[in-house]
């Protein structure tokens, strides 16, 4: 048979279903993420450019992005080194209670954070469990930067955990018992061997926990105050001019949390993508 | 620099993986721990290398106990069989890794440190490899910077687990000869794990047979070839075919077999087990025999011939098929046995 009689094989795919699942994945998308945003962004956008930087130059909303990042950072950098630890030890030791533990970690998710919101109050004001304790040494969690801090870091820690868990379970014991047999002590095995083999999953986790700390709400209001200039999140001042019926003053703080969470979401896809490159871990 | 291990016991649960391990090791012997699956010759490598500990038992370097060091006091070089070179570092970085590792003070210039992993690029053969990532590697590659990553260290020890499992037939040819030369250049004392009879052989000064935490037999191909020490070494060794004898005054006779010539080695008198490989099996036409020949399988320059006696046994012979004794051997002819060569033991150790 010449080949130009040969028929043309159509190449087909082996798993099927694909148009069917693709279909629903973006369908679902636009309905649930993608409209609301391009609706957010269409808001902002006819706001006009003047206007715009006035809403969002305007010293409460200011203080407000500050009061929000400063405290996010500030939080994420906790979760960072907690959440890592936490995976650590959920991974790498045998202990009594530590399927409960692990259980646990998932209860800053499951629960409302509201309900969160309302619990730390009760424990850190001055007459709770923890506030008691605290206030004496003149530290006042409540109504204060410290309150906002631990609710971000409270309904974010888990991020951290669960980004680094199973990328830690499933790292080759071989590789620290080669780096042991080389020489290095445990420091720098986990310094040059370990981390760099987690280091991309663990930098999803802590971003993911910066950006959802930016816009974490519910948890925040009740612990903060809400004292305009002091204690007062850039979400909660989002609340408070929809409640005024000023939709578009809304929509411009809403939008910035979402340019930043977007930027830091981003920078660290680059990071991790880089850190990939060469067949490491990925999340 | 001899490694001696002593009486050594370990379990891991209620499994007991080594059994009293005897062994000394010379300084640069290249030595192979043979054994099936389980034996326990990972578990040794890693107990010697510092990885895991023994229940009970001794290892000592020089006369250094080595029980009291860690891995990174012991300066082993372990090959891993599935490498584990660091994923996120390039060639270079991965045979320096050791260097670099150092205390401050015992720590080589970055500039020796850059030369000494040229040298051995060249040694090993990979020049051209030094700036890729292990994931851009074949394994035969991969096989060689993980030798390279621990050579850098100048290791007292070399220990190498089944270096060339995951390797196709040819490429672990290659390495084998290759690995040798390594060894001869480098005079490390070197203990390698192996499933291959041959890459033991062709491989090692001497070969450590192990079965179920113990060893079995240590010799060279021909000791161990030849005179099996145990039932467990003659079958492992191929004697697949176990056919029940007698010893009586050091001759060997049963019915339809014809091994009066074999050697007995002061055997009592009594029922016995004789092993015998497929290829030292010859099979002699005679009407009154009590096997005869059910099938004949042409392979080229072999027949393999299935016999089977009257209850239904079945044993396989191999044969040259130019060979004058394969000439009348057809389906359906009886035979006696004469075995050219095997192994006897008393039936009870059997
Ligand atoms: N960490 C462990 N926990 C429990 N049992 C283990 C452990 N490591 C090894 N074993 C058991 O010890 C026995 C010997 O294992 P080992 O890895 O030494 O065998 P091996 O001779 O290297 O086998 P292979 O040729 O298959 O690699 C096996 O039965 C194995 O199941
Ligand atoms: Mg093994």
């Amino acid at each position: 048979m010449s080949a130009a009689a040969a028929p043309s094989v159509r190449a087909r795919r082996v798993l099927p279903g694909f148009r069917l699942t693709l279909g629903t994945t973006v369908l679902y998308l636009s309905v649930i993420v993608l409209i609301p945003i391009i609706a957010l962004v269409l808001k902002g956008a006819g706001i006009g450019p003047g206007r715009f930087w006035d809403m969002v130059t305007a010293p409460r909303t200011l203080a407000s992005f500050r009061i929000t990042i400063v405290a996010a950072a500030i939080a994420t950098t906790i979760n960072a080194v907690y959440g890592l630890l936490m995976a650590w030890v959920l991974v790498r030791y045998e202990f009594p209670g530590k399927r409960l533990l692990d259980a646990l970690m998932d209860i800053p998710f499951a629960l409302p954070t509201a309900v969160a919101g309302l619990s730390l109050t009760a424990l850190y004001s001055a007459n709770g469990w923890f506030g008691a304790l605290l206030d004496p040494l003149g530290l006042q969690v409540v109504y204060s930067l410290g309150g906002i801090v631990l609710a971000m870091s409270f309904t974010s820690i888990p991020f951290v955990v669960r980004a680094v868990q199973p990328v830690l379970e499933e790292l080759d014991p071989a590789y620290e018992q080669a780096a042991a047999t080389l020489g290095a002590g445990s420091w720098t095995t986990f310094r040059r061997v370990v981390f760099p083999a987690i280091m991309p999953a663990w930098l999803g986790g802590v971003s993911t926990s910066f950006a959802r700390s930016l816009g974490e709400f519910g948890a925040v209001v009740f612990i903060a105050g809400n004292l305009p200039f002091q204690t007062e999140v850039a979400s909660l001042l989002a609340y408070i001019r929809i409640e005024e019926y000023d939709y578009e003053g809304a929509a411009a703080i809403a939008l910035v949390l979402m340019v930043l969470a977007l930027v830091v979401l981003l920078a660290s896809n680059i990071v991790q993508f880089r850190a990939t490159r060469h067949g490491g871990r990925s999340l | 620099m001899t490694i001696e291990i002593a009486q050594m016991y370990k379990s891991f649960g209620r499994t007991e993986v080594l059994r009293g391990i005897d062994l000394t090791v010379a300084n640069g012997e290249l030595v192979a721990l043979l054994g099936p699956s389980g034996s326990g010759k990972t578990t040794l490598l890693k107990i010697i290398a510092g990885l895991d500990w023994p229940d009970r038992g001794g290892l000592a370097f020089d006369g250094q106990d080595w029980l009291q060091l860690s891995p990174q006091d012991r300066r082993i070089g372990f090959v891993f069989q599935n490498y584990a070179l660091f994923p996120q570092m390039t060639v270079r970085d991965n045979i320096a890794f050791g260097l670099t590792v150092r205390p401050r003070g015992e720590r080589p210039a970055k500039a020796q440190i850059a030369s000494r992993v040229n040298e051995l690029l060249g040694f090993l053969q990979i020049d051209a490899l030094g700036d890729r990532y292990p994931a851009q590697l074949s394994g035969g590659q991969r096989q060689r910077v993980a030798l390279g990553r621990a050579l850098a260290i100048e290791p007292t020890v070399l220990l190498l687990d089944e270096p060339f499992g995951a390797l196709d037939a040819a490429v672990r040819r290659d390495l084998r000869r290759w690995l040798r030369g390594v060894h001869d250049a480098m005079g490390t004392t070197t203990i390698f794990v192996t499933h291959d009879q041959e890459e033991a052989f062709e491989l090692a000064d001497r070969v450590v047979v192990m079965n179920h935490g113990r060893i079995e037999q240590i010799g060279n191909a021909a000791t161990i070839h030849d005179a099996p020490a145990t039932p467990f070494i003659a079958d492992f060794m191929g004697a697949t075919i176990h056919l029940p004898v007698a010893v009586r005054e050091g001759r060997i006779g049963g019915a339809g077999i014809d091994a009066a010539h074999l050697p007995t080695a002061d055997l009592p008198n009594g029922p016995a087990q004789l092993f015998v490989r497929p290829e030292d099996l010859l099979p002699i036409p005679d009407p009154s025999g009590p096997w005869s020949v059910s099938s004949v399988t042409n392979t080229g320059s072999q027949l393999r011939l299935i016999l089977s006696d009257a209850s239904g046994t079945e044993i396989p012979a191999d044969l040259r098929r130019r060979s004058p004794g394969a000439q009348g051997l057809t389906p359906g002819v009886r035979v006696h046995l004469r075995p050219e060569a095997g192994s006897v033991f008393p039936a009870e150790t059997v």
